[in-house]
C-alpha cells in the first residue's frame, strides 16, 4: 500500500469517528455508561430508605439465592420467593418462545409464500402490531381476558358459562400477552429467512420422494435455521426482561425478574439486590446473543 | 382438485394457522377501536355510538398534560437521534471498514440488546446523582434518555438507504467539481433524505411508546402518555383508555404508512 | 433398445390463467417416449416443453389429458410418489447438506438402510468422477461438478426416467461441449430413459436418439435428429433447426418453377400446378458454372467469412434471398465480390417441400 493510500484510509478512519461521536456521546451518556454504575451498586449496602451505603457488600449478590435466618445470623436456606420468580420468567419466556414459534413459523411461511403483490400487504399486517404501542397491546389483551373483559361477557351472555373464566391474574393470562405481544417480533425475521429461502429445492425434496412432512424438517428447517435462531433470540430475550406486560395481566402477584427489579427500587428498598438483578439478567442476555452470533456466524462461513 | 395440481409450497395446517394468527392479532385492537365508540361502559355490551369518551379524554388535564409532554419530548428525541443517527451512518457506511467500527455498531444497537428494565435501573441511579448534584428536576432526562434508545431506530433505514446508493454517483458529482460539502448538500442529503424522514418517523414513534425508562427516570408530575395510561389501569378501567389507544393507534398506522410509502423500492 | 414405451402423454392440455387471460401452454400433445432412449424436447422459451416435463415430474397436472408411466395413469400422483427424478436448470442442491448427503437424500427418504445409502451415494459420486467431494458442501463447488452433483443425486434412486430440465444451460460453452458427451455416456451406462428439455438446436441434434421439437404449447413434429433436419415438416421446424432458405414455387411437369423463373428438381409425388414452400438447406446450395443445365442465376450481396465455412448470401432475379455455405478449400474459393453475378444448383434430392 502506497503512503498516500495509506493517508486516505487514516483520514476514513478519522471521519468515521467523528461523525460517529456525537451518537456514541449520547449513547455513553444515557444508555451504556450507567450500566456500571448498576455494576459497582451490585456490591454495595443497601440504604434506610432506598438508595446505598456506600460499604462494600457481597449481600446483594448472595441474597439472589439465599435468605439468611433473621433470628440466626449465618444460616442460609435457599430464597424461595426469588426462585419461584425466577422459574416463572424462564418458564414463560421459554414458553412464550415455542408457542409464537409454533404459530409465527406457518405465519411466515404464509406470507412468504403470497404473491409479491399481496406479500407487502400480509406483511404490512404485521409491521402494525410490531409498531403499535405494547402497553396498548398488552391493555386489549387484558380488557379480552379480565373477568368483566369481552370473552367472559359474550360467554355469559351466550349462556355457555354462569360464573366468568378467572384468567387474568395468573401465569396463564401473562403468558398469552406475552405471546400477543412478541408474536411479530418472531414472525418477521423467520420471514426474512424463509423469503430468503430457494422455493425451489421444495421441488427436488418431493422429486426425491420426501413426504411433506420430511421436506419441512429435512430441508426448511434446516435451511432456515439462522431465521429460527434469531426470532427465538428476539423473542426470548425481552420475555425474560418483560415489565409491563407481566405487571397488567400478573397484577402484581405473578411478579417476573423485570417486576422484581422495579420492587427493588421501590417498596424492596434495596437496591443493590435490584443492581445485582439487573446485572444477572444482562449476563444472560448477553449470553443468548453470543450463542446467536455463534450460530449464524457458523451459517454465514458455509453460506 | 384435478386442475390445481401438486402444490410444493403448502404444508399442511399452515394457512389456517396463518388465518388464526392474524384474526387473533387484530381481534383485541378492533374490539378496543370498536368500543371506544360505545355510548356505554362495559365491553361486551354496545349501547349506541357516542364519542363521549374522547370528548371525556379531551376534557381531563392529565391528559392533555401527559400528550403534550409525550409529543414534545418524542419530537425533540427524534430530532435529535436522527441528526446523530445521519451523522454516525455516513461515517460507518460506505468505506473502508476501519479499525473500532464494530464496536460503533455495536454501541449504537445496543439500545436494542439491552433489557429495558436495566436500562432503565441504570438511569435511575444516575440521573438521581445528577438530580442531587445539579437540583434541576426538568424533562432534560428524558429527552436524553429516549434519544439514547431512539438512535438506533433512526440509524437502520439510514443505513439502509446510504448502503443502497449507488457510490458512482458521487464520484461523478466530484468529478463534475463538486466540493465535499457541495456532494453532500446537493447530491447526498437529497437522495438519503427518504432514509432520514423513515428513521424519525421510527424514533418517534418509538419514544412516543416507551413506557420502561419513562417510568424510571420521570419526576414526580412528568406522566407521559403511556405512564399515565400504565397508572390508569392500575386503578380501575376507565373507556377513556379505549379513546386514547385509538388515537395513538391511528397515529402510529398513519406514520407506519407513511413509512412503507417512502422505503418502498421503485418497481 | 427395446420398444416398450416408458412415458406417454394423451391429448395433454395445460391451460394457465382464467377467463380472456387464458393461455394454453400445452394444446393437446400427445407424445410416446420409448424405454431407453434420449428423448429431447426442442423449443423457444414460452413453447410449453418445459410444461410436458414438469406434468411428467408431477410438479403441474394437466388441465386435461393423461401422463402414463409404463402404461400406469400417473397423472394425479403427487412428485414424491413417482418414480421419476429432474435435474433442474438452477441444480437446487441442498445448500446444508453435504455433496454425498445431496445424492443420497433420495434413497434416505425412501426409507433405504444407511449402508445401501452410503454406498449407492458413493457409486454415483464415481460414476461422475465426483469421489474427492463426498464431503464438501456444494456451495464450494464449480458450476461444472455442481451439475454432476445434480445428475448424480437424481440417478441414484435408479428412477425409471430421468427429466432434464435445460441443465446445461448454466455452463460455459467448453463445458457444455464436456457435458453433452458426458451425458450420452451416463445415458449409456445405466440405460435410463432421459427426456431432456432444450433450446439449443445443437446440443438436441448431437445427444438425442429422437427429438420432439415444440412451439406454441404442440408439438410439431416427431423423429430421429436426421429426419427433423432433413425433412422439417413446416416452416416452424426448417427455420428453428439449422440454416434455410426457402423459395416460392409452383409444381410443373418436369420440376418445380421457382418465383424467380428458373426449373428445378422437385420430388416425386407432388400435384401439377400446386403453389408450394420449397426449403433447402445452405450446405445444398452449389456455385456452379453459368453454362450448366438447371443453373438458378444469383446477384451476390455479402460474403462473411467463418473459417471453415463461408456464408455467401445472393438474391434471385425476383429478389429471394438465397445462401449458401461454402466450405473454405485449400487454395481458398474464387473472390466474389458483392453485385457478382453467379449462377448455383441445389445438390440432388435436397430440395424438400413443406407439407403447409
Amino acid at each position: 500500500m502506497s503512503a498516500a493510500e495509506t493517508a486516505q484510509d487514516a483520514a476514513a478512519t478519522r471521519n468515521g469517528w467523528w461523525l460517529s461521536a456525537p451518537a456514541l456521546f449520547i449513547l455513553a451518556f444515557a444508555a451504556v455508561g450507567p450500566l456500571l454504575i448498576v455494576l459497582v451498586y451490585s456490591f454495595l449496602t443497601p440504604g434506610e430508605y432506598g438508595n446505598v451505603e456506600w460499604i462494600f457488600s457481597l449481600n446483594a449478590w448472595r441474597s439472589i439465592l439465599l435468605t439468611e435466618d433473621i433470628f440466626e445470623p449465618g444460616k442460609f436456606t435457599l430464597a424461595d420467593a426469588h426462585l419461584t420468580i425466577f422459574w416463572r420468567s424462564v418458564k414463560l419466556s421459554t414458553l412464550t418462545t415455542l408457542i409464537t414459534f409454533a404459530v409465527g413459523f406457518p405465519t411466515a411461511w404464509f406470507i412468504a409464500t403470497r404473491s409479491p403483490r399481496s406479500r407487502t400487504m400480509w406483511l404490512f399486517l404485521i409491521t402494525i402490531p410490531f409498531w403499535t404501542n405494547l402497553l396498548i397491546r398488552t391493555f386489549a389483551i387484558s380488557e379480552v381476558i379480565r373477568n368483566e373483559g369481552l370473552l367472559n361477557t359474550l360467554l355469559l351472555k351466550a349462556g355457555i358459562i354462569s360464573a366468568p373464566i378467572n384468567m387474568i391474574y395468573t401465569d396463564f393470562a401473562v403468558f398469552i400477552g406475552m405471546t400477543y405481544v412478541y408474536l411479530p417480533l418472531m414472525v418477521l425475521p423467520l420471514f426474512a429467512a424463509i423469503d430468503r429461502f430457494d422455493m425451489k429445492l421444495l421441488e427436488a425434496s418431493y422429486d426425491l420422494y420426501a413426504s411433506r412432512w420430511q421436506t419441512l424438517r429435512r430441508v426448511i428447517l434446516p435451511i432456515v435455521r439462522p431465521g429460527i435462531v434469531a426470532g427465538s433470540i428476539l423473542v426470548f430475550v425481552p420475555s425474560l426482561g418483560a415489565y409491563v406486560t407481566p405487571r397488567v395481566l400478573g397484577g402484581g402477584k405473578k411478579m417476573m425478574i423485570g417486576n422484581f427489579i422495579e420492587l427493588q427500587f421501590g417498596q424492596g428498598r434495596n437496591w443493590p439486590l435490584g443492581a445485582s438483578l439487573s446485572i444477572l439478567l444482562l449476563i444472560v442476555v448477553s449470553a443468548a446473543l453470543v450463542l446467536y452470533v455463534r450460530v449464524s456466524g457458523r451459517e454465514n462461513r458455509h453460506g | 382438485m384435478a386442475n390445481r395440481g401438486f402444490d410444493t409450497a403448502k404444508l399442511p395446517g399452515f394457512t389456517p394457522t396463518a388465518i388464526f394468527v392474524f384474526v387473533a392479532l387484530y381481534l383485541p385492537i378492533f374490539m378496543l377501536v370498536f368500543y371506544s365508540f360505545n355510548a356505554g361502559k362495559a365491553v361486551g355490551i354496545w349501547e349506541g355510538f357516542s364519542l363521549q369518551w374522547y370528548g371525556k379524554a379531551w376534557a381531563n388535564d392529565h391528559v392533555k398534560d401527559a400528550t403534550l409532554r409525550s409529543i414534545v419530548i418524542a419530537s425533540v428525541a427524534a430530532v435529535v437521534s436522527t441528526i446523530v443517527a445521519t451523522m454516525a451512518a455516513l461515517g460507518t457506511t460506505r468505506r473502508k471498514e476501519f479499525k473500532g467500527q464494530t464496536f460503533i455498531y455495536m454501541m449504537i444497537n445496543q439500545p436494542l440488546m439491552v433489557p429495558e428494565i436495566v436500562t432503565a435501573v441504570a438511569l435511575l441511579i444516575f440521573f438521581a446523582w445528577i438530580k442531587v448534584a445539579t437540583g434541576y428536576q426538568g424533562l432534560g432526562y428524558l429527552i436524553v434518555a429516549h434519544s439514547a434508545f431512539c438512535i438506533p431506530f433512526a440509524y437502520l433505514p439510514i443505513r439502509a438507504r446510504l448502503e443502497g446508493m449507488d457510490l458512482t454517483l458521487e464520484t461523478a458529482a466530484t468529478d463534475l467539481y463538486g466540493s465535499p460539502w457541495q456532494v453532500f448538500r446537493y447530491l447526498t442529503f437529497p437522495l438519503l433524505l427518504p432514509g432520514i424522514i423513515a428513521g424519525m418517523m421510527l424514533a418517534f414513534v418509538t419514544s412516543l411508546d416507551d413506557v420502561v425508562i419513562t417510568l424510571f427516570v420521570k419526576s414526580a408530575g412528568q406522566d407521559t402518555l403511556p405512564t399515565y395510561m400504565l397508572g390508569q389501569i392500575r386503578r380501575s378501567i376507565s373507556t377513556e383508555i379505549y379513546a386514547i389507544s385509538t388515537v395513538l393507534l391511528g397515529l402510529t398506522v398513519a406514520l407506519l404508512t407513511a413509512f412503507f410509502l417512502l422505503t418502498r423500492k421503485k418497481e | 433398445m427395446s420398444q416398450a414405451i416408458a412415458v406417454e402423454a394423451r391429448n395433454a392440455v395445460k391451460a394457465f390463467g382464467q377467463g380472456d387471460a387464458v393461455v394454453r401452454a400445452l394444446d393437446d400433445v400427445s407424445v410416446e417416449i420409448r424405454q431407453g432412449e434420449f428423448f429431447t424436447l426442442l423449443g423457444p422459451s414460452g413453447c410449453g416443453k418445459t410444461t410436458l416435463l414438469r406434468l411428467i415430474a408431477g410438479f403441474e397436472m394437466p388441465t386435461s389429458g393423461t401422463i402414463l408411466l409404463e402404461g400406469a395413469d400417473i397423472t394425479y400422483l403427487p412428485p414424491n410418489k413417482r418414480p421419476v427424478n429432474t435435474v433442474f436448470q438452477s441444480y437446487a442442491l441442498f445448500p446444508h447438506l453435504t455433496v454425498a448427503e445431496n445424492v443420497g437424500f433420495g434413497l434416505q427418504m425412501q426409507g433405504r438402510p444407511q449402508a445401501e445409502v452410503k454406498e449407492t451415494a458413493a457409486r454415483m459420486l464415481a460414476l461422475v468422477k465426483l469421489e474427492q467431494m463426498a464431503n464438501r458442501k456444494t456451495s464450494q463447488l464449480s458450476g461444472g461438478q455442481q451439475q454432476r452433483v445434480a445428475l448424480a443425486r437424481a440417478l441414484a434412486p435408479k428412477p425409471k426416467v430421468l427429466l432434464l430440465d435445460e441443465p446445461l444451460s448454466a455452463l460455459d460453452l467448453k463445458l457444455r461441449k464436456e457435458m453433452q458427451i458426458e451425458l450420452k455416456r451416463l445415458q449409456t451406462e445405466t440405460g435410463i430413459t432421459f427426456i431432456f428439455v432444450t433450446h439449443d438446436q445443437e446440443e438436441a441434434l448431437t445427444m438425442s436418439d429422437r427429438i420432439g421439437v415444440m412451439s406454441a404449447g404442440k408439438l410439431q413434429q416427431v423423429g430421429p435428429p436426421k429426419d427433423i433436419y432433413t425433412r422439417p415438416v413446416n416452416r416452424f421446424v426448417a427455420s428453428f433447426i439449422g440454416d434455410t432458405n426457402f423459395l416460392q414455387a409452383t409444381v410443373e411437369a418436369d420440376g418445380l418453377r421457382l418465383s424467380s423463373g428458373e426449373l428445378i428438381e422437385a420430388p416425386a409425388g407432388l400435384a401439377q400446378g400446386r403453389k408450394v414452400t420449397a426449403i433447402v438447406r445452405p450446405e445444398q446450395v452449389r456455385l456452379v458454372n453459368s453454362a450448366e443445365l438447371g443453373a438458378v442465376t444469383a446477384t451476390v450481396q455479402n460474403m462473411v467469412y467463418f473459417g471453415t465455412d463461408t456464408h455467401c448470401y445472393m438474391t434471385l432475379a425476383d429478389g429471394t434471398e438465397v445462401m449458401a455455405r461454402l466450405q473454405t478449400t485449400a487454395t481458398g474459393d474464387a473472390d466474389l465480390t458483392q453485385g457478382q453475378n453467379v449462377a448455383l444448383r441445389f445438390a440432388p434430392g435436397s430440395v424438400q417441400v413443406l407439407e403447409d
